[in-house]
């Protein structure tokens, strides 16, 4: 539940911030589509979790040490709006200056993802149906049995 | 879900729409936000909510299983087919220019076909989602059932 107010309040946002494609994406999948595949996974679960034995350190000290160079390295992102940052001065100018005469259409979004950048958006395409294909394999085997159900007919650990 | 009649009713009225809506952001997608990713999503919603209120198997009949995984992988071929199709006419891999006359046609041609491609993609892919994961629950309510 918190996800998808989440993700609306993000689509909001995007919306104020006049980037319509995203929000539209946001609004799409973070508040429709993960939520219902959250809650569809969150069904199958058991209703208690089982408790973990121990700390795990290096998981810690990784998690700990990720943060702390990611927030660094926040430091020297361009600052929010900025007229030098690259996203303004690289090939954007480009893009919108010329996607009317090259394309005859409004949205740039929509040029630079299907024209422009098309190979980029191929490979997503692809990404997308690998995403199926791993689903598929996965949950295509039927489920074993618990072990909690019935300890002495089945050695291997649930799934 | 089945029996609740403000369920079945809200429903019946929601689900013409989202599904217009989708179709909308696809084929409007070059003039407002928008696009085949977008469209998908949206497209696949409709059917989800039909699922879910009405039950997987009747959602079953109307998008069967086969035509979830035949259509993931039709989307994947259109986008290339495009791709191919330019450098069969003469041009780049994915070079719409050879498809129409003038440049800006051709440039339209390609971005709708290859958004379509898209567009049909992640609409099943998200209903195959949906179905795997609705199926596994069935399926492991019936080996519950069975210990």
């Amino acid at each position: 539940m918190l996800f998808a107010i989440y993700s609306l309040l993000s689509a909001g946002l995007f919306t104020v911030l006049d980037a319509g494609d995203v929000a539209l994406t946001e609004a799409a999948v973070g508040a429709g589509i993960s939520t219902i595949l959250f809650l569809a996974v969150l069904a199958m679960a058991d209703r208690h979790e089982r408790p973990a034995r121990g700390h795990n350190a290096l998981a810690l000290a990784v998690v700990t040490l990720t943060g702390a160079s990611l927030i660094y390295a926040s430091a020297d992102l361009p600052d929010f709006g900025s007229a030098e940052a690259p996203a303004q001065t690289h090939v954007a100018s480009y893009y919108v200056e010329n996607t009317y005469s090259d394309m005859g259409i409004p949205n740039m979004v929509a040029a630079v993802l299907a024209s422009y950048r098309s190979v980029d958006t191929m490979g997503e395409a692809f990404v997308i149906l690998t995403a199926a294909l791993a689903v598929v394999a996965l949950l295509s085997a039927p489920p074993r049995r618990r072990r909690r159900a019935k300890p002495e007919t089945d050695g291997e650990a649930p799934p | 879900m089945r029996t609740n009649g403000i369920l079945r009713l809200v429903a019946r009225f929601l689900i013409p729409l989202i599904m217009l809506f989708g179709l909308y952001i696809q084929f409007h997608g070059e003039y407002s936000p928008g696009g085949g990713f977008q469209a998908g999503l949206v497209f696949a919603s409709a059917w989800i909510l039909f699922a879910l209120i009405y039950g997987l198997d009747s959602a079953l009949q109307v998008v069967p299983f086969r035509a979830q995984y035949v259509g993931a992988c039709l989307g994947v071929l259109l986008y290339s087919l495009i791709g191919v199709l330019g450098v069969a006419l003469g041009g780049r891999f994915l070079d719409y220019g050879p498809l129409a006359e003038s440049p800006q046609a051709a440039q339209q041609t390609g971005i709708i076909l290859v958004e379509l491609g898209v567009g049909i993609t992640v609409a099943t892919v998200a209903m195959l989602f949906f179905t795997m994961f609705a199926r596994r629950k069935s399926e492991l309510e019936q080996l519950g059932e069975d210990d």
